[in-house]
């Protein structure tokens, strides 16, 4: 019982350190707030014209994929931070304290969750601003809300094994670029899958990431749903639970570098 | 606090660790009475900073055993944390958060709870001459000031036992001597500390006692002036205006030498029979004997000639880097 309560007090009094460096690194504001507006508003205005997505106005087919996008890339922070950690000898100091072993990263991950919110109000907003419109209810709309934090968590932990693996930042930043932004891409986030050559069509449909998004149109747009939100859910359990072991079990054994 | 002598506040037995065929440390035996400051001394590579990691359970060992404050390292590992502070050759601070932020942060990770975490982290502050800082961001700290800040955080929970990894490495002179300050201070109060250096003069200034390490191995122990005995006491040295008169120097000085004499690149070495008075009684012999003098002195050993006659390579050379 105690070691619980200790693991939920580490978590958050590491959870607030990340939040407390946010105002402090202006360019990582900007990366929560300037940068996915930017992409809302050079795909409506840049491509969206040029995108054919029948049955929808492109605005309202982009905002659930590019949402996706964002809440997928939210953790990156995790994966530079542990990193920077790492390199700087923090995680050592973590190490040697009696605090509880997942904390480091269950802090970095829950303050993650912090940031997401931002995010999504921030391009909610500016989705709401060029044109997009929900068209379901209140329940769904919040669900999707939800489901799209719960993406974004289970990216966090992806992002967290990363960091700890990648030799350096800047190796942690360009695995995260080379997983993610083709993943994001090849899938249903952006372009109809019906669009894609042969070849790359069943990659994209299996691509959790479509139904992630799929998921999100059909609670945001109400496009028929299937099994894609449970099994948007699960895909994102499933990397929490994946990910969340393996983190765990690198970090106990990180030797810094 | 002050422990009671004889207590052993950090004990190995034929402790061993590998990476891969690259042996780290092998069969160390090494015992710390608490309350005193064991200087760790090696080159780079030697495994110093393995034994660290080892005793403050961030490594297992791959053979033996080790209890810090009578804890196993490996078995109690999780009650020990508690009760070691270490700081690392890193500063192992966050830089976007501020003195005070850094110390709570720790205090809480330490379960001392809000209240206790913040006054702790002012009490620290204030000790280590960072009060007015307190409040500013690290990374707007010198390096000296930052190195005490890790210091500081080491000692949040008041740890008796104190692990400092090569602490002084890469600061200037001023800021080196501040935190030689902060280490006595700390020693005085009880505090057990082992310490890892690459500098002589470091292990010389603060350790009671110094253990050698090269290539995994511990190779000497013993108090600073013990060690220094082992390369024999002092050193009459002498180099001549023309060294082809060497043979005729030494003639003249046999009297006054306790031992065997040395000739080494020019300079005549002997030990004198009495520190006092062996130069001047040197200069009136190889006076009258009209042999001329370049330069005189009597010199004591120092820890150089040890580690030298120990591991047959001198402290700043790098040998091969182990993977540490």
């Amino acid at each position: 019982m105690t070691a619980l309560r200790y693991a939920v007090s580490d978590t958050l009094v590491l959870a607030r350190r990340s939040f407390l460096r946010i105002p402090r690194q202006p360019d990582l504001l900007v990366g929560y707030t300037v940068q996915p507006v930017m992409f809302v508003l050079l795909f409506v205005y840049v491509l969206g014209g040029a995108i054919q997505t029948p049955g929808f106005d492109y605005v309202d087919f982009l905002i659930p994929g590019i949402i996706v996008q964002s809440m997928a890339f939210g953790g990156f922070v995790t994966a530079l931070g542990l990193s920077e950690d790492l390199k700087k000898g923090l995680i050592d100091r973590f190490r040697s304290l009696p605090m509880s072993r997942a904390a480091v990263l269950t802090g970095r991950t829950l303050a993650d969750v912090g940031t997401n919110v931002m995010q999504l109000v921030v391009m909610l907003a500016v989705g709401l601003a060029v044109g997009f419109r929900f068209s379901t209810g209140v329940p769904e709309v919040v669900a999707g809300i939800a489901l799209l934090l719960l993406i974004g968590y289970a990216f966090s932990w992806v992002f967290a094994f990363i960091g700890l693996v990648a030799s350096s930042p800047e190796a942690a930043n360009a695995y995260g670029f080379t997983i993610i932004f083709p993943l994001t891409f090849v899938s249903s986030a952006f372009v109809p899958v019906d669009s894609m050559p042969g070849w790359l069509q069943p990659i994209a449909e299996h691509n959790p990431i479509t139904t992630m998004v799929d998921a999100t149109r059909a609670l945001f747009l109400g496009t028929p749903a299937g099994n894609d939100v449970w099994l948007a859910v699960l895909w994102s359990l499933g990397f929490v639970v994946v990910f969340g072991v393996h983190s765990t079990w690198r970090y106990r054994r990180a030797v810094t570098r | 606090m002050r422990a009671v002598a004889g207590d052993l506040a950090i004990e190995t037995e034929g402790l061993r660790k590998s990476y891969g065929d690259v042996v780290a440390l092998r069969d160390v035996n090494l015992e710390v009475e608490a309350g005193i400051v064991l200087g760790l001394l090696g080159p780079n590579g030697a495994g110093k900073t393995t034994a660290v990691r080892v005793l403050t359970t961030l490594l297992l060992p791959d053979a033996g055993s080790a209890r810090v404050d009578g804890l196993d390292v490996v078995r109690d590992a999780a009650r020990l944390r508690a009760r070691i502070g270490l700081a690392g050759q890193y500063a192992a601070v966050d830089e976007n958060l501020t003195g005070h932020e850094n110390l709570e942060m720790f205090g809480r990770l330490y379960h001392l709870g809000g209240r206790v975490a913040r006054d702790r982290a002012r009490e620290l502050l204030a000790d280590f001459d960072l009060a007015d800082a307190g409040n500013r961001l690290v990374r707007t700290y010198s390096g000296g000031m930052r190195r005490r800040l890790d210091l500081a955080g080491a000692l949040v929970a008041r740890p008796p036992v104190l692990f400092m990894d090569e602490p002084t490495t890469g600061l200037d002179l001023r800021s080196r001597l501040a935190l030689w300050d902060a280490i006595q201070a700390l020693v005085s109060k009880g505090t057990t500390v082992l310490l890892t250096t690459q500098y002589l003069d470091e292990a010389d200034y603060l350790a009671d006692r110094i253990a050698v390490i090269d290539h995994g191995q511990l190779i000497a122990e013993g108090t600073p002036d013990a060690l220094k005995g082992q390369v024999g006491g002092d050193r009459l040295e002498i180099r001549l205006e023309d060294p082809s008169r060497c043979e005729q120097a030494l003639t003249m000085l046999r009297p006054l030498a306790g031992g065997s004499a040395s000739l080494d690149d020019g300079v005549l070495g002997l030990p004198p029979r009495s520190r006092r008075g062996a130069i001047a009684d040197a200069v009136r012999r190889l006076d009258e004997a009209g042999v001329g003098i370049d330069d005189i002195a009597v010199r004591r050993p120092t820890l150089d000639d040890v580690f030298l006659r120990l591991t047959g390579h001198a402290a700043e050379e790098e040998p091969e880097e182990l993977a540490e």
